[in-house]
This record gives C-alpha cells, structure tokens and sequence, in this order.
C-alpha cells in the first residue's frame, strides 16, 4: 500500500495523537502498535461476546442434551414440551465401582459428571484407556424411565469416547434387563461433515435398535466393524463407510464403558433385579 | 471508483457475481445448501461479515502496515465470525448444529478476503460497506437459489413445508436423494453459471488457447 499519508491532516497544526496517525504505517514503531491495538481491540470484542452470551448457550445446550435423552429413548416427537417430558425421567447419580446410587451424597439434578472427571477428588486416572478419555468421573448422572405401572422401561446412560478429531458425547438406551439396546445417539461431536458426522444418520443410529451387548455367558460381545465377527448378528453394528477411525472410537467408547470399568457392575446389579 | 453507491450493491448480483463470474466461495456454497433455511442463515452471517469486515478495515486502510495487513484484516475477519458464531449459538442453536464448521469458514470464504483486500483497502468506509453487503448478497443469492431446488427436488419441501407430498408420506413425489448430497451442489452451480453465461454473453471468458487449423503439408 503506497497511500500512506491520510490527506486531511497534511497542513493542518499536528497534536501528538495527528502526528503518530499521520506517520508512515511502514514504520517498525507502528507496525507494532497497529498489531497490539488491533489484536487487543478485536479480543475484547471477541471475549465479551463469549462472556455475556454464554448463559444463553449453556440453556442451549442442556436443552439439547434433555432433548437427547427424549429422542435415545424414542419418547422424543418435534413439538412436544421438553422439560415436561423430561421430567418423567428419573435422574441418578451412580458410582460406577460399586453400581449402587449415591443420590444422597450429590444431587443428581445438578451434579456434572463431565466436569467432575478432571476434578481429582472424584475421578481417576485410567491406565487402560480404550476410549481415550484420560480420565473417568467416578460418578455418573444416568436416567430410568418408567412405564406407567412404575415398573422399569428403560435406563439411559452417558458415554464418550474420543473419534478421529473429537470427543463424542452420548448415551445409550438400554431395555430393562439392562442387555438389549434400544438406541444410541451422540449429542456433542466435532466429526467430519459427511464422513464421522455419519454417526448422526437416522439410518445407521436405527441399526443398534435391538442390537445385546452381552451373549449368554455374560461376555462382552457389541461390535462396531465392517464385517460381523463370530458371535452374529445380534451383535454386530455395521461401521461407517468412509470413517474408519471414527467407528473405531465409537467400537472402543461402548465396549469401554459397557464394560467392567463403565456401566457393568450396575448393569449386573439390574439383571438381578436390584435396581 | 466511478460506480454509483447503487452500482456497487447491485452489481455484485448478477453482472460480477463472486460465486458465478470470480468462482469464489464453492466450498461453502456446496456444503450449506441442502436446506433453505439453513442457506438463509449462512447467507445472511456471509453478508454480515463481508460488509462489516470491508468497514473496519476501510477505516484502518491508512493505518495498516503494508507488511502485516493480510494478518489484520484476517484477525479483524475472524473476530467478526467469531462473533456470528456465538450469537447463532445463542440464538439459533439447532441452526448452528447444522452449520457446524462452516459458519467458522467463512473466515476462509474468498469472497470476505478477496473485497477487503480489493476494495476496502483502497476505498472509504461507507463505499466499502456497500461493497461488502453487495458481494455478501450476491454469494447469498446463489446459496438461496442453490438452497431452493435442492430442497424442493431433494425433499420436496422449503423452509422445511412439505410442498411436494413424497412417497414415504403417502404422496406421489419421488425425492431426488442425489440432491440432497454435497456433489449434487455442484451441478446446480454449473448450470445457474451456464444460464448467467448465456443471459449475459459479455461473462464468457476468452480461451486461453485456441485450436488452430493447421493446412496439411
């Protein structure tokens, strides 16, 4: 750029501030501040955006996250009052190792379990960490829906796992002998548009409806792959076309926490009839 | 610059259309349209960043450092995307799910960088606004046109109304699934650049090279 000069104040009696805007903006001098000035201006901006929006997104997002529990256990239908339907949802705060409820110790309505795995006290660091997650919250919110005689219909429960690019949250929806899926469903991911964002298809969520997460002699069999492995197809998903690594962590995030270090104990706990 | 304020806003429509004559913007245009609504969307966050990006660093043109001034208009680009993005997220989150990565792309749309770098550099603020909503429009105006057949014929619906009954529902209609695929996008732009082409011959760029006839010896 060769118009350096701003014309107006050429003549005109120069103040301190006229003459510096006046300069060459070539000058290293000024180079400097318009980088500063410029960074710092567009970060206040940037930041007070974020700040003052963010009570509006968070609704947003546990909206949407209500929502999801609503559709992964097929109550969902477009128009229906959210927080009515919702509230026939009987949350829970379950500590994993034992599989038993801890509703007196945290209140399951508030309680983040998400933000609770990078909080030491209540979380631990896993060794074995299929789902590449680092750390696992000792305590999870999961949800029971009843049927209309209270007796158990479904037991919703959060999982995440990382895939190519992000951690995918979701749940899984399981019957109440805590061994078939009815559906499962991510609500937060940063996966590819059209590739790993595939695991939002209508028609590839539908093909776990029915799927068992254990054979009969109670081994973990639920398999995310291109080809149906020995056990058959009853527990067998096909993975994504075109997102290798994105079914690959979704295979790892369900057997991780469907497994001894997830959900088993509870899902035990279930089967027996304790729950 | 001797185009009228009119000119400006106008022309970027049809005769010097970003998407249609200089070929910018593709990316986005294929990924964002299957739906009208969330093509409207898009296009409006487009046509907010181009004409207030064009603004801002039109008031700074004099101040800018030749040697950094890509990087200031990218921060100035990127904030003004940031903040689409959260006030989508806040306002229009199922909208923002839909978008995605792209509402943060459009900091790497051509068409936000081409009119800072082109116009607003070198023209005042207001001149440079018009310029930047106009481009904005005439990206917009694609996107729309794009976003309404493939809904119409991938769906058979627009704004999300069912407009042509399909099978599935017990209707006649047939969707045309293809249209509902990014490639699909492609072939519409193709064809709204062709029709452009043959309304308005003076867009038809000269060849490069010409096959010449060679008498046989």
């Amino acid at each position: 750029m060769s118009d350096t000069q701003s014309p107006d104040n050429n003549d005109a009696p120069k103040g301190a501030i006229a003459k510096f805007l006046a300069a060459s903006p070539d000058s290293v001098g000024k180079t400097i501040f318009v980088a500063v000035a410029v960074c710092l201006v567009a970060s206040m901006v940037v930041s007070a955006a974020a700040v003052s929006l963010r009570p509006v997104q968070e609704s947003n997002r546990l909206k949407d996250k209500q929502v999801n529990v609503l559709q992964v256990a097929g109550v969902y239908e477009p128009g229906i009052d959210v927080t009515e339907a919702f509230a026939a949802f009987e949350p829970h705060v379950l500590d994993l190792a034992t599989g038993e409820f801890v509703d007196d110790q945290f209140d399951p309505t508030t309680f983040d379990d998400i933000a609770a795995a990078s909080d030491p006290e209540l979380s631990v660091a896993l060794d074995d960490d299929p789902a590449g997650i680092g750390r696992k919250s000792k305590y999870r919110v999961i949800y029971l829906l009843r049927d209309d005689s209270g007796g158990l219909d479904k037991v919703v429960l959060p999982l995440h796992g990382y895939g190519l690019w992000s951690t995918l949250y979701g749940f899984i929806a399981l019957e109440n002998n805590g061994n078939d899926i009815y559906g499962l469903q991510f609500y937060q991911h940063g996966e590819t548009p059209g590739l790993g964002a595939e695991v939002d298809n209508p028609r590839w969520k539908a093909l776990w409806n029915g799927k068992k997460l254990r054979d009969d002699a109670g081994d973990l069999q639920i398999t995310v792959s291109k080809s149906q492995p020995a056990a058959g197809p009853d527990f067998y998903i096909d993975a994504l076309a075109g997102a290798t690594l994105t079914s690959v962590g979704v295979d790892n995030l369900v057997k991780f926490w469907m497994g001894d270090a997830g959900y088993a104990p509870f899902l035990a706990k279930l089967q027996a009839g304790e729950i | 610059m001797s185009q009228t304020k009119r000119e400006m806003l106008v022309d970027p429509l049809v005769d010097n259309n970003p998407i249609t004559l200089q070929v910018l913007g593709i990316c986005s245009a294929l990924a964002v349209t299957s739906s009208l609504q969330v093509s409207m969307v898009m296009a409006l966050a487009v046509i907010f960043v181009t004409s207030f990006s064009s603004f801002f660093i039109s008031c700074l043109r004099n101040q800018i450092p030749g040697s950094i001034r890509i990087i200031v208009q990218m921060v100035i680009i990127a904030s003004l995307v940031i903040l689409v993005d959260q006030i989508l997220k806040a306002y229009a989150f199922e909208i923002s799910k839909t978008l995605s990565v792209f509402v943060g792309l459009i900091i790497t749309n051509c068409i936000v960088m081409g009119r800072a770098e082109a116009f607003a550099m070198k023209n005042p603020p207001v001149a440079s606004f018009i310029d930047g909503a106009g481009n904005g429009m005439g990206y917009g105006l694609i996107l729309l046109m794009v976003g309404f057949l493939r809904e119409l014929f991938g769906a058979g619906s627009l704004f999300g109304v069912t407009i042509l009954q399909t099978v599935n529902n017990g209707g006649w209609y047939v969707p045309n699934g293809m249209l509902l695929l990014p490639p699909s996008a492609f072939f519409i732009i193709g064809l709204i650049i062709w029709a452009f082409r043959t309304w308005k011959p003076s867009q038809v760029e000269e060849r490069e090279y010409k096959i010449q006839q060679v008498e046989a010896h």
